[in-house]
């Protein structure tokens, strides 16, 4: 057992160092920063001497090794866009986005299995039917597209809610958190909603489908005749064989909705770490990208280690 | 104390607060981007000065229409010796933090601005020292005489040297270092708002520096105001429409007349300081992306004017610019000194003469090229590349256009050799003077001279001209100097000009924020209409 997880360690780290090195050989390709950092006015001489002084001339394996000795010792350098340690931007960004990914993944979580389960049950009902046409549109429909309509109707329309930023966020150590203030909740609601929509849908077709097949099996049918109450028999027997697929693929997505929440942050001002990555991006931000992506990397190979963890916990034929 | 005296001093202080909430002004002020840094020389970026010009000052800066006025500096003039300039500074001007503004800190903040760490340095290079005569004058020598030294200080903001020192930020940042450096987030200056926090990328918080020197002089009627970055398009016109900020930058055209409709909202248009143009390689002898063999058709002047001729100026503007936009015939917007009306008019998409000229010049048939374009920087400048390929296609030249980030297109024209034979670029004048144009733009590409001059043009006669412009005194000659040269250079179709740039500004009605020439809107100056 403990052999499974120290190879599943060791992947995790192997997949982190190549996410860094390919990261690394691709921005070369985003631009150069120079061309952002130094001012119009300057000359061909200051240009390179900028080039130089920030080690760009070097061979791309010295830079990427001297990027990992650092990163080793917990220093990511210091950005080109903002003058400031990256490990500071980082830390100070991660609580918006890992506040805004948690909140979407568990209103995805709750809301997509009592759906689901709604669809499934009454499986005819007109109401069943007419959400599950809604969730196609929530799997079809663009992420930014969503977030502008909801800023459409709640901020601009009815102007209950507003359309950008976390409101006013209570500082708890290092920690930020937009929940204790009534404008944090406000801010939070919309975001939520647009980044957890897709992941509804998924979550209550997943829950929807694997109901029906387990309401079809030999189990339930006995359940039935042996004339076990029907709500009994749907919650506590049919839901909780459904859960297993359904609580791994939340696993997975929550990696996903962390990591790739750019495009909510973007529309909504949101100041976490994808909007931190995006903006970056645009300035050929070497040292944020550098850090982010291998954020990014840590998360899904964390995540994947976990998931390991729990299927040993669930499965006794993996741990011989 | 008895109750009764309790309840006297309660409604004291009810109506006190009563009286400064009714004088209290908001102002929630957005644009796409964020100012990089609170370093006043660290980056020379327009949104970071637009931000900087409300908590810092220079000694002189320009209005919203680009004329020069004093600000920490009460005048100037040059001395006896035409390479010094002395500055009368202005008296009793106290910094946020108390602190007496003085010939020192002018000294300090200039010597601050030509460390190889800042950003600034490129416009004080031809400063040689700097140096204090008594508390309220300041000396500066160049090396050799510098007429338009003031045109270059529009931007310098003078810092405390006091808390330079106890802060330890007598440089700007330096990006090897592993400390960020105090003055990125932390602020003290001398302007009409003074810093009370600073989240990046978020919001920042200012309020009205109530001991400012220029009291009286202008409005300043914004208690509190407020800086928020927002990068979406959409969004940032959902804020305004909401009503959560009041005062919006970087309007998209396609949004001005639907936002013009609504009544509680205002959209101010004006021109900016920025012409967008097209530079090829005219010096080279082959390009390698053209379908040429062995021959540069650019160096032909008759091909440049070709092109030139065909570009339909008027319909890029009416479809990629939905109207927003001036077209013209030079690379030179309309507040540089220099410019003229003969020089700004713009040849007619005439597709026969263009035809001819070609012909002429030895290509019936048109040639193939390769465009360079951003498609992240100007107002709509793919859409205008792609407007321009379609026009230059009708005469046979079959452009393949490139549209990509700025950051990797700039570094094709900065890079030396450029790596772009035919590109588009926009340029703006921060001096305000001709000079600028010549040097970056046309001058043979050598030392501090032609950096962004991506077309390999040399004319060493031209060059020694441009040179001159720089010590020449006497404005009379130095203006013919000018003119000589534009002439010389509009013969010559080097760039082919598209339009100056319009910026559009979004309000609550009730605000009148007139657009800044420079793009740096400057809320001291802003009144609230009362109905």
């Amino acid at each position: 057992m403990i052999a499974h997880l120290l190879r599943s360690l060791l992947q995790g780290i192997l997949v982190i160092l190549a996410v860094g090195l390919i990261a690394f050989s691709m921005f070369r390709f985003v631009g150069d920063p120079i061309a952002s950092l130094a001012g119009q006015e300057s000359t061909d001489a200051d240009r390179a001497e900028l080039t130089e002084r920030l080690g760009l001339n070097d061979p791309f394996p010295v830079q990427f090794g001297r990027f990992l000795a650092h990163a080793a010792s917990g220093d990511f350098g210091i950005s080109y866009r903002q003058a400031r340690p990256v490990a500071d931007l980082l830390a100070e960004r991660l609580p918006a986005t890992l506040e805004l990914a948690v909140l979407s993944a568990l209103f995805a979580f709750v809301v997509g299995i009592a759906l689901g389960v709604y669809a499934a049950i009454n499986r005819r009902g007109v109401i069943a039917n007419g959400v599950m046409v809604l969730s196609l549109i929530g799997v079809s429909l663009p992420t930014f597209l969503i977030g502008i309509g909801l800023i459409y109707l709640f901020a601009v329309e009815l102007r209950w809610l507003p359309s950008f930023g976390r409101g006013d966020v209570v500082h708890i150590g290092w920690w930020t958190t937009g929940l204790l203030t009534d404008t944090g909740r406000k801010s939070l609601v919309l975001p939520v909603l647009t980044l957890g929509f897709f992941q509804l849908t998924l979550i209550m077709r997943l829950v929807r489908a694997e109901m029906l097949e387990t309401m079809r099996t030999d189990y339930v049918r006995f359940a039935r005749a042996r004339g076990i109450p029907e709500r009994r028999i749907q919650f506590r027997h049919a839901l909780r064989n459904t859960m297993v697929p359904v609580v791994t693929i939340v696993g997975l997505q929550l990696g996903s909705v962390i990591a790739f929440a750019i495009v909510t942050e973007t529309v909504f001002q949101w100041p976490g770490l994808g909007a931190l990555f995006v903006n970056a991006v645009q300035f050929v931000d070497i040292p944020v990208m550098a850090a982010y992506l291998m954020f990014v990397a840590f998360v899904f190979a964390a995540v994947n280690f976990l998931t390991d963890f729990v299927y040993l916990l669930i499965d006794p034929r993996l741990r011989h | 104390m008895t109750n009764r005296g309790k309840f006297v001093i309660a409604l004291l202080a009810a109506t006190a607060l009563a009286t400064a909430a009714a004088d209290a002004r908001q102002l929630k002020w957005a644009r796409s981007g964020d100012s990089l840094t609170l370093d006043p020389h660290a980056q020379n970026e327009g949104p970071t000065h637009a931000l900087a010009h409300h908590i810092y000052e220079p000694l002189l800066h320009r209005d919203t229409q680009g004329k020069e006025v004093p600000a920490l500096a009460t005048s100037w003039k040059i001395t006896d010796d035409p390479n010094v300039w002395e500055f009368k500074l202005r008296p009793n001007v106290k910094y946020h933090n108390g602190n007496a503004f003085n010939a020192d800190d002018v000294v300090f903040s200039l010597d601050r601005a030509r460390q190889p760490t800042s950003d600034m340095k490129g416009l004080l290079t031809s400063i040689d020292t700097v140096s204090k005569v008594d508390d309220l004058t300041v000396h500066i020598k160049t090396k050799g005489p510098n007429p338009l030294l003031p045109n270059n200080l529009g931007d310098l903001f003078i810092m405390d040297k006091e808390w330079s020192e106890q802060n330890n930020v007598q440089k700007p940042q330096d990006f090897k270092n592993k400390e960020e450096n105090f003055a990125v987030r932390n602020a003290n200056g001398t302007g009409p708002f003074q810093l009370v926090s600073r989240e990046p990328d978020v919001r920042t918080v200012m309020k009205r520096n109530d001991s400012y020197w220029g009291i009286g002089q202008v409005p300043l009627q914004v208690t509190e105001l407020l800086y928020i970055p927002i990068k979406a398009d959409a969004t940032r016109l959902a804020a305004l429409l909401s009503g959560e900020v009041d005062f919006v930058q970087d309007v998209p055209v396609q949004d001005i007349e639907r936002l013009k409709a609504q009544k509680n909202l205002q959209v101010n248009v004006g021109p900016e300081n920025r012409t967008i143009f097209f530079g090829m390689d005219v010096a080279s002898a082959d390009l390698k992306g053209d379908s040429v063999e062995g021959k540069n058709p650019f160096a032909d002047k008759k091909v440049r004017q070709a092109m030139n001729i065909t570009l339909n100026r008027q319909a890029i503007q009416r479809i990629a610019m939905r109207g927003q936009s001036v077209p013209t015939g030079i690379i030179m917007p309309p507040f540089v000194n220099g410019w003229t009306k003969e020089l700004d008019a713009a040849p007619s998409g005439d597709v026969n003469a263009a035809k001819k000229l070609l012909a002429d010049a030895g290509y019936p048939n048109g040639f193939n090229v390769t465009l360079h374009c951003p498609n992240d920087r100007y107002v709509n400048d793919e859409a205008i590349c792609q407007a321009a390929v379609g026009m230059w296609g009708q005469i046979g030249v079959k452009v393949s256009l490139v549209s990509q980030s700025k950051a990797i297109h700039f570094p094709l024209i900065q890079k030396n050799p450029p790596e772009t034979e035919f590109y588009m670029v926009g340029w703006g004048v921060p001096t305000f003077d001709s000079e600028y144009i010549f040097s970056f733009m046309y001058h043979t590409r050598a030392d501090k001279y032609g950096s962004w001059n991506a077309t390999r043009y040399s004319n060493p006669e031209a060059d020694k001209m441009i040179e001159q412009l720089s010590s020449e005194i006497d404005k009379g000659k130095r203006d013919a100097t000018i003119a000589k040269l534009w002439a010389l250079f509009k013969d010559e179709t080097l760039y082919l000009p598209v339009h100056h740039q319009t910026l559009a500004y979004a309000m609550k009605a009730g605000l009148d924020i007139p657009v800044d020439v420079s793009n740096q809107p400057k809320l001291k100056y802003v009144s609230f209409k009362t109905n």
